[in-house]
């Protein structure tokens, strides 16, 4: 169990929150996918870090699992923008 | 020591991760965006996972070795899916931003295109040619 120091996790949540802004702000679609697929490497990182903090491993497991969902839902959804179907 | 080593790459990781973010939302269109996010977001998480796995060490096996895990295949999916968005953008027809001086997958494209039609009618030339050859 290692502690964390506060200010890494204030900017992680700070680098949520504009990530966040572009989502909600973008002008296009594919911005608004873009935004969503970095939140999905920001919170693989945060989920790192809170496996290190409590020192359980299972938590680097979901974040291996999210990182996949994450690559397969931005494929997915160039491909929609792109107009092709799913499984061309 | 290894904990010592292993925050500072996670700091590091973490001024990585905060800069592609700035560059997410202060760049003119999303072809720069994608450009200053992906690389840097890329990076940053890499290296706060290679933090995770120093500072955990020997001890702590099955954290490392899957911190480890996940970093190599963040780095192997995470430009895919940034390509595979901006042509998805692109061929959505998302315009460049105003001060873009060059376009060089359009450029490719028309000569593409101009190279097919070229290819798919070859007569028409040939009986060109053969009239100008007989007059």
């Amino acid at each position: 169990m290692i502690g964390i120091p506060a200010v890494i996790l204030f900017a992680l949540v700070l680098c949520a929150f504009l990530c966040l802004y572009r989502i909600g702000r973008g002008p296009s679609a594919p911005d608004r996918a873009m935004g969503i697929d970095i939140l999905g490497t920001l919170i693989v990182a945060f989920t790192a870090l809170t496996g290190l903090h409590t020192g359980r491993d299972w938590y680097l497991s979901i974040a291996l699992a999210w990182a996949l969902i994450s690559f397969i839902g931005a494929i997915a959804l160039a491909k929609n923008l792109e107009g092709r179907a799913y499984d061309e | 020591m290894n904990e010592t080593i292993g925050a500072i790459v996670i700091g590091i990781g973490v001024a990585f991760d905060v800069l592609g973010c700035i560059g997410l939302v202060r760049l003119p269109d999303i072809y720069n965006r994608l450009q200053a996010a992906t690389k840097c977001v890329t990076l940053g998480t890499c290296m706060i996972l290679v933090g995770v796995a120093i500072s955990a060490g020997w001890d702590a096996q099955p954290l490392a070795i899957k911190s480890l895990l996940c970093a190599v295949f963040i780095l192997l999916t995470s430009p895919v899916g940034a390509h595979a968005l901006a042509r998805g953008a692109y061929r959505s027809g998302v315009a460049l931003c105003k001060t873009s001086v060059v376009d060089e997958y359009a450029e490719s494209r028309t000569l593409a295109r101009y190279q097919a039609q070229a290819a798919a009618t070859p007569t028409d030339q040939e009986s060109d040619h053969a009239k100008a050859e007989t007059a």
